[in-house]
């Protein structure tokens, strides 16, 4: 196996080979190589599934790989509890030979770690950054917790809505709705879109200081795709998150920690037959880890 | 992680990256589709590229997405162009250790040309799922002991025979 530095390497030089082993090897080992550029430009892309977030992002991507950024896109997908496999989602369709060297897609599973955060995402992006890719975008799945927890990796989120409202109502209440910087209804060629945009635009406006656009996309027609990557472009990073994120950051390893513990599957048995209590298991985590025996 | 996945037995815990590709121009996925479940459902993370992609796409994606295994469908009869210019692809791209396997509408007398160009496998309609399941555990262990198995590899082994 090469080494994770000397896969960096090659990877900065710009071997594509290189940069893939290089995600495998921090995704099995969980280690990150010693990164010097502080990690750049990040896209969260979320949204309720079906509402087109892929296509918009093929639609985005071509915009950005064609003036000449390098986009790199990370596609989160669940890993099912049952058999520890995953069905990475259909791939994001980039026709042109010309794009194609600008345009990195990757998969990445949620693998054990609950609420699809899975803490490997903060090296990975690191190091794409390194090998200088401009344009990070990380697209999760449309539902639960990941949504929120996404808000802190990224330094700009885009939330993406169809036109049938009721599902941003619900996202409204998980508190999705504050964090987006920028919220695109897609499928602005079906009836209903612009209704649904004008709801959400008078969601927004209940409070005053709340200057955030809601942007009407097709990414089928490819309308609307323009405006919508210049005001992403111009939104700020986000850094009064920088608290959030450090605790989401904690969290994600703290979870992914717990998950890997070697007795954790002892101890839910013994929970499942009761013969220990949700506080004594919590106890005997937390020892373990006080002796260092994680 | 690594200390739970030693206790399992092995059988029962190994996770490969798998990418199914759709070359040519048919527009039929099941087949594709129920494959990539049944290796989702065998523990594998699973990519599916979806229809129609040239060689050049799918030996990008293998790349990016670090594929240990590349499973090709094709219902059009252009598998004996498009297979093998894949395989080539592959090795010049350094992913000659990549495990090819094809499914689909592939007569019996293009078989052999598939398994000279570094294909380990060929399944037919009909073919019950666990059968690829079975093939991939057999490859892996193969690859293991150090056995030619990936499509740069020595010919010679292949699941079918």
């Amino acid at each position: 196996m090469t080494d994770i530095s000397d896969l960096l390497e090659s990877a900065k030089l710009g071997d594509r080979r290189s940069l893939s082993m290089l995600i495998s090897a921090i995704s099995e080992s969980g280690d990150s190589p010693s990164i010097n550029t502080a990690t750049g430009w990040i896209l969260g892309v979320t949204g309720p599934p079906g509402s087109g977030k892929s296509t918009l992002i093929g639609q985005m991507v071509r915009k950005w790989a064609s003036s000449g950024e390098r986009v790199a896109v990370l596609a989160l997908d669940p890993t099912s509890p049952l058999s520890g496999g995953s069905l990475l989602a259909d791939r994001i369709r980039m026709e042109g030979d010309d794009l194609r060297e600008n345009v990195f897609v990757r998969s990445i599973p949620s693998g054990k770690t609950p609420g699809a955060i899975s803490p490997i995402l903060w090296p990975i992006c690191g190091v794409l950054t390194e090998c200088g890719w401009t344009r990070i975008i990380v697209e999760t799945v449309g539902t639960g917790q990941s949504e929120f927890r996404i808000a802190a990796l990224v330094d700009r989120l885009l939330l993406v809505d169809g036109p049938d409202r009721g599902d941003i109502i619900q996202a409204e209440k998980a508190g999705v709705l504050e964090l987006a910087d920028v919220i695109a209804v897609n499928k602005s060629d079906l009836p209903g879109a612009s209704s649904a945009a004008q709801h959400i635009r008078s969601s927004l406006s209940l409070a005053s200081d709340d200057n955030r656009e809601v942007v009407l996309v097709s990414a089928k027609e490819g309308h609307g795709i323009q405006e919508l990557v210049e005001i992403i472009e111009k939104c700020e990073p986000q850094n009064t998150r920088g608290k959030m994120m450090m605790m989401e950051r904690l969290i994600s390893e703290w979870d992914a920690a717990l998950v890997s513990h070697p007795e954790i599957d002892n101890i839910i048995s013994e929970l499942c037959d009761g013969s220990i209590t949700i506080s004594q298991a919590i106890e005997i985590l937390v020892s373990s880890i006080r002796d260092g025996g994680l | 992680m690594r200390l739970l996945e030693v206790i399992l037995p092995l059988a029962t815990y190994i996770n490969m990256r798998i990418v199914i590709a759709k070359p040519g121009l048919d527009g039929h996925d099941r087949g594709a589709k129920v494959v990539s479940r049944a290796l989702r459902d065998g523990g594998h993370d699973v990519i599916y590229t979806g229809l129609r992609k040239t060689p050049e796409e799918i030996v990008r994606i293998v790349n990016d997405e670090d594929a240990e295994v590349l499973g090709l469908s094709t219902l059009s009869g252009a598998h004996d162009s498009l297979i093998p210019k894949i395989c080539e692809q592959l090795i010049e791209n350094r992913l000659g250790s990549v495990i090819v396997f094809a499914g689909g509408i592939i007569p019996e007398r293009d078989i052999e040309a598939l398994f000279q160009s570094g294909v380990r496998a060929v399944f037919g309609p009909g073919t019950p799922t666990s059968d690829v399941l079975d093939f991939l555990n057999e490859a892996l262990i193969r690859k293991q002991n150090g056995n030619p198995v990936g499509v740069g590899d020595d010919s010679g082994w292949n699941w079918n025979d």
